[in-house]
């Protein structure tokens, strides 16, 4: 299992913007670097990434090799009600990790 | 007793000649990727963007082209009936165009996306927002690299 790093409030009132960050251990391999021997390393990145409030979709991106390592991505979503925040981080060679977060609502 | 030094520092900037030869020969191999207006053209679907409403905040000069903070906003109230449907990244001269593609809609209150990530040169990059009304903004933005990434073995 990768690290992984997730900011956000605990508590929003109804309606407010909250942001969110997240960060996640990952080489990010681009499949273009050169090792040691001349070969080229094969590429090794997360693809996919997903926020899902309450099982519905609220925020998703489609990562290319151009992404940094340890890809950080943070965004905003609008706290509507009480509920669980989960976020899948999904790439190759079969990766694929989901973590969730509650949020409060007042 | 100078002669030796002499053509040794001759074969030594022979050498260097063909080493920069080699790597301005070895540059072109990467052409056959799209160019940026392609990748943009490719993501509206053919439909020129609009110059407005968006800001492309990357630092204009880059020491280090491993991981470079980007956000892009986009101007939405992001209401039901008027919000900001994807937003696309695009650079111009790494080994790929694409750098990220977000999806988003009213839900996320404010069309705000901030993430690193790597050049190999000094380039200029493009976002581009998607609307609900099916029209298309962009911004863009030139960054100077002093270290590049994608070269360290």
């Amino acid at each position: 299992m990768a690290r992984v790093l997730i900011n956000l409030p605990r508590t929003a009132r109804r309606g407010e913007v909250i942001e969110i960050r997240t960060l996640i251990q990952h080489v990010m391999e681009t499949g273009y670097r050169p090792r040691a021997d001349g070969s080229v390393a094969p590429r090794d990145i997360i693809t996919h990434f997903a926020c899902l409030y309450n099982n519905e979709e609220v925020f998703a991106a489609e990562l290319a090799p151009a992404i940094a390592a340890n890809p950080f991505l943070s965004f905003s979503l609008v706290a509507a009600e009480s509920g669980i925040l989960a976020f899948t981080w999904t790439g190759d060679n079969g990766f694929e990790q989901t973590e969730t977060r509650s949020l409060t609502v007042t | 007793m100078s002669s030796p030094s002499l053509s040794r520092s001759g074969i030594e900037r022979r050498a260097l000649g063909a080493g920069l030869l080699a790597v301005v020969l070895a540059r072109p191999a990467r052409a056959d990727r799209p160019g940026l207006r392609e990748a943009v053209l490719g993501f509206t679907g053919g439909a020129e963007p609009a110059e407005a409403g968006v800001t492309l905040d990357i630092p204009p000069l880059v020491e280090n082209g491993n991981t470079v903070p980007v956000t892009i906003a986009v101007e939405s109230p992001m209401t039901d009936a008027e919000h900001v449907l994807r937003i696309a990244l695009f650079n111009e001269r790494n080994p790929q165009p694409h750098v990220v593609t977000a999806r988003l809609g009213p839900r996320a209150g404010r069309a705000r996306l901030s993430t690193r990530m790597r050049l190999a040169t000094s380039q200029r990059l493009v976002a581009v927002a998607e609307m609900s009304d099916g029209s298309f903004r962009a911004a863009n933005a030139d960054v100077i690299v002093t270290l590049a990434a994608c070269v360290e073995g």
